[in-house]
């Protein structure tokens, strides 16, 4: 009936051949998310998509003579996986939380929006970390995601449903969100495409914001060919997101076709190496696996430099300051009062201050955490010391990536010092899981693209991804760097 | 045992001084919200009270997870209107910042306020003082700052509910130096910014719905001190008189506690104006830490000089050049000046019957206005069951015409004022029923003057042996027999001439 795990190209000519449709394709999925035991999702919208599904079955015969209609919807008839984060009108969206567990928005997120327009089919909402906060998708009120081929391991956060979901066959491409490498470690422990964006790259519009600065939405794809395809059908500015930018959206899958055939697409690229990036503690399978895809870098006739960004040591206390102190601004709104589950208790409650300390209590412990510490960091007597020292550190961050990127095209890097860990291994452990995020975080801050491409697997058969990071809007050298990569280096 | 206040020595006999400044919410009279497209106001002709409850929301406004606030460009204009007319300067950057606190009626959370890089800044209004206003004192304005509305609470029969219509709806908060040292230059204060907003058309000015909202700083010295006392703050106080109420009981209230030895605390506290007093709400140890950041939806707000200085070419004329053109062009006085420049109801109403009549009958229509009307309306006002129909610019403005062209008189035309006022009606009309129509046919006045003459000799040889006086008794039998209707000056020069003939 149908190849698993193929590209959009793939299906698109399967559509094509008449082997395969929109509808037979969806149900198909439904059988193996139904008989999959990953819990990558936490709901389902299988009558909503079945009904988009029958349509764009039909519309394909009748409208389009069988032939999908590639150029107006290059997404058409294509599954997908939206994280819980995102909007959908009429469908619950839980961020994971038990205080979000019947919360159904009103409206559509902007870029689920732009897909379905495009002809995708939205499957489901898949789990995540609680609000998004987590590198391990253990902080789900629904239950931890399994790593897609290692079930005792997990599949990296908070995207980590998206990230098993691609690469179990469980949806064709997912979105993710990121905020300080939630889309790119899933990528990576998964082994899968994930493509942070350009801050204001994707309208932010209809994601339940964790730090609003810092979120930024994009895709998780099996093959770069369908990154590039979504980020193109999702990016632009959107009158509903005042940080959109209105820079031209590029055709990223001609870019990427264009970069796949012309093997001298790198001659000359300068390519640079963070020296803060390769530190002790870095696994020497990832440690080994990297420098391979870099020696082929250079083959296809790039120049390696080395290059120094000396506040790195800084980007995970500064991240945490500023993700935080947001964090606990965007869900004070969840009060029991307008949003947000009021249990038993809290309407028992004789006082709104008891009221507030019942519902509150619904969040887990993570994300408690962090709304306490960025509570404390916005305080009056403590914001100076904290959110006013870190927005000023971030500067820093954001002129040492301008300055390196003055002498290079691209950076690249391991997306985590280890591969796919054990469930359970760092749960206990908050610093040692934060640090995990050690190499993604800079990239955050700085509001650049960055992108996590397999490029190996250490000996347990877990996936290494290599981290590349560009300058804002540089979308297209990712793009570029991650298509010779693909599939060449392992 | 001998009190003191900041370091001074204090009894009974000490003369105390106020210290005011003023926080003002103005409403902004856009269509739409600050940061939705949701309405802002009720459609035209609706009181807020007639809009159902939470019909004005979307969800930006309602605050639902995931979305995402968009800057108003109309509120933003209107804001640096406010900020121009008041003589501020216009921050080409500024920022939007997040204030936090918990409140049923705070959907996000927070409120979206400007803190750290207002719009606007520096600015003043000059307020006048005296019996004539003929004095002027200048108060500086702090900071203007857009910020976006709460919802209402409602509390019924034990639930208390939320009403999101007014939540996002844009406000200016008008931040006042402390420089206002009685209740009076408060009141002056208030009024002249009123009339200010509601000039620009920034302002719909309605009282009774919220648009002007009023948050008075108080404290006390002993006069000749320059520290300031410890100060209060008398919350959402929505009437100039009861402002001014509430500045004056406060200040009695704070010298009783400084003259009986006790300790004033920094706090909030409430006017209740039904028993004329304040009574605290919250202390400063309860007052919230509201965690002020800047907001990451919002870009910094950049404005363009070029846009600032096209705002700054189409101000429409102020109150104080209103009255000084009212001064200048209709030769009012000063008081009178002050009083129809200042956007009031009467202020309106002077400028639509000076529409219609031309300039030439400023003067009789601010007459007309300021000395019968105002003192029907207040009549009327202090007896709220007598059914009035209350007046129209165009009645004013054809009563001006007819006693400029001398149809009535004066006193007639208080006459035909009181019935316009309490029954309604064309002027011309209640002119010519009640036959008030002035007598300046000298056809139909020489014959009277010629019978008065005759019949009281006696009093013409008084005058004509040089008792001048004598005059008005001429004057007056003639007036008696015309009922008042004839022309008195044209009569006087007809006796005149009539006793020297």
């Amino acid at each position: 009936m149908r190849n698993p795990l193929s590209s959009i190209r793939e299906i698109h000519d399967s559509f094509d051949a008449g082997s395969s449709d929109p509808l037979a394709l969806t149900e198909s999925f439904f059988e193996r998310i139904k008989a999959s035991r990953h819990n990558a999702y936490i709901t389902l919208c299988e009558d909503r998509a079945l009904r988009q599904a029958e349509e764009l079955r039909a519309s394909l015969k009748t409208k389009f003579q069988g032939k999908v209609p590639r150029a107006s919807h290059p997404l058409y008839g294509i599954p997908l996986g939206i994280k819980d984060v995102l909007t959908m009108d009429g469908i619950r969206t839980t961020c994971a939380s038990n205080m979000l567990q019947d919360y159904i928005p009103p409206f559509t997120a902007t870029a689920v929006e732009r897909l379905e327009v495009a002809g995708a089919i939205s499957l489901g909402k898949l789990n995540m970390d609680e609000f998004a906060m987590g590198s391990s998708n253990e902080n789900s009120a629904f239950g931890p995601v399994l790593h897609p081929t290692h079930p005792d391991r997990v599949p990296g956060g908070s995207s980590g449903g998206s990230g098993t979901a691609v690469a179990a066959d469980l949806c064709v491409a997912a979105l993710g969100t990121d905020t300080g490498g939630s889309i790119r470690l899933p990528a990576s422990f998964c082994g899968v495409v994930g493509l942070k964006p350009t801050y204001g790259r994707i309208s932010r519009y209809g994601q339940i914001a964790f730090a609003s600065s810092l979120d930024q939405i994009g895709p998780m794809t099996r093959t770069v060919h369908d990154a590039a395809v979504l980020t193109r059908v999702m990016a632009g500015i959107d009158p509903c997101d005042s940080t959109t930018s209105d820079r031209p959206v590029e055709d990223w899958g001609a870019v990427v076709d264009h970069a796949k055939s012309d093997s001298g697409t790198l001659k000359g690229l300068r390519v640079g190496i963070p020296s803060e990036y390769f530190i002790d503690g870095i696994d020497a399978e990832v440690r080994i696996a990297i420098e391979r895809a870099i020696e082929f870098l250079k083959s296809e006739g790039a120049t390696v430099v080395p290059v120094s960004l000396p506040h790195t040591e800084y980007a995970v206390s500064t991240y945490y300051v500023i993700a935080v102190s947001e964090a606990s601004s965007n869900l004070s709104r969840f009060d029991g009062v307008r949003f947000g589950m009021r249990p038993d208790a809290a309407m028992k409650a004789s006082t709104l201050t008891d009221f507030y300390k019942h519902v509150r209590s619904l969040f887990g412990a993570e994300v408690k955490r962090r709304i306490m510490l960025g509570t404390f960091a916005l305080s009056s007597g403590y914001f100076d010391a904290y959110y006013r020292k870190a927005a000023q550190v971030r500067r820093l961050m954001r002129e040492d990536f301008e300055r390196a990127f003055q002498s290079v095209d691209v950076l690249v890097s391991p997306v985590s010092p280890t591969t796919a860990f054990k469930l359970g291994e760092k749960a206990k452990n908050p610093l040692q899981m934060y640090l995990t995020d050690i190499f993604t975080i800079p990239a955050s801050l700085a509001g650049i693209p960055a992108m996590s491409i397999p490029v190996g697997r250490d000996q347990l058969g877990l996936s290494i991804g290599m981290h590349l990071i560009a300058p804002r809007f540089e979308e297209s050298t990712l793009l570029r760097v991650a298509s010779r990569l693909e599939g060449k280096s392992s | 045992m001998s009190l003191t206040c900041l370091g001074v020595s204090v009894d009974v006999n000490t003369e105390f001084e106020a210290v005011i400044g003023l926080e003002v919410h103005v409403q902004l009279a856009t269509d739409s919200k600050i940061f939705s497209s949701a309405r802002a106001r009720p459609e035209s002709g609706n009181s807020v009270a007639d809009e159902a409850v939470n019909k004005n929301t979307t969800p930006v406004c309602a605050g639902h997870p995931g979305t995402l606030p968009v800057l108003n460009e109309k509120a933003v204009g209107y804001a640096v209107r406010a900020g121009l007319a008041t003589g501020c300067k216009i921050n080409l950057k500024s920022i939007f910042a997040r204030k936090h606190y918990f409140y049923p009626d705070s959907p996000k959370g927070y409120q979206i306020s400007q803190y750290d890089l207002p719009l606007c800044e520096k600015g003043f209004l000059d307020i006048e003082l005296g019996d004539e206003g003929e004095i002027t004192k200048r108060i500086g304005i702090t900071r203007i700052h857009m910020e976006e509305d709460a919802g209402k609470s409602l509390h019924l029969h034990g639930y208390s509910l939320v009403n999101l219509n007014r939540a996002g709806v844009p406000l200016i908060e008008v931040v006042s130096e402390p420089e206002m040292r009685s209740p009076l230059e408060a009141g002056a204060y208030l009024r002249k910014l009123y009339a200010i907003v509601t000039a620009i058309g920034v302002c719909d000015g309605n009282l009774q719905e919220g648009n002007f909202r009023c948050d008075a700083n108080v404290s006390i010295r002993p006069k000749g001190v320059s520290a300031f006392g410890t100060r209060t703050e008398i919350k959402n106080v929505n009437s100039f008189r009861f402002v001014e109420k509430a500045i004056e009981y406060e200040v009695e209230r704070q010298r009783q506690v400084i003259l009986s030895g006790g300790t004033l605390v920094q706090e909030t506290r409430l006017y209740d104006s039904q028993k004329n007093r304040t009574f605290s709400m919250r202390t400063k140890e309860d007052a919230e830490d509201y965690r002020y950041f800047p907001d990451p939806d919002l870009p910094p707000l950049v404005l363009s000089p070029q846009m600032v200085e096209a705002i700054r070419a189409a101000l429409p004329e102020l109150p104080d050049q209103k009255r000084d053109r009212y001064m200048r062009d209709y030769f009012l006085r000063r008081l009178d000046a002050i009083l129809l420049s200042s956007g009031s109801t009467w202020g309106r109403m002077f400028e639509e019957s000076v529409a219609l009549t031309g300039k030439e009958q400023g003067k009789i229509l601010a007459n007309l206005m300021i000395g019968e009307g105002m003192r029907l309306v207040s009549e009327a006002e202090s007896n709220p069951d007598a059914q009035n129909a209350g007046f129209t610019s165009k009645q004013f403005a054809d009563l001006a015409r007819a006693v400029s062209d001398q149809t009535v008189s004066v006193t007639a035309a208080k006459q035909v004022l009181a019935i316009a006022f309490k029954e309604g009606g064309e002027v011309g009309a209640i002119i010519d029923r009640e036959g008030l129509r002035q007598v300046s046919d000298l056809s139909a006045l020489e014959p009277v003057i010629e019978e008065i003459i005759a019949k009281n000799p006696k009093q013409v040889e008084e005058y004509r042996s040089g008792k001048e006086k004598v005059l008005g008794f001429f004057v007056g039998q003639a007036m008696k027999a015309t009922q008042g209707k004839a022309n008195p000056a044209l009569l006087q020069e007809l006796v005149v001439k009539k006793l020297k003939g």
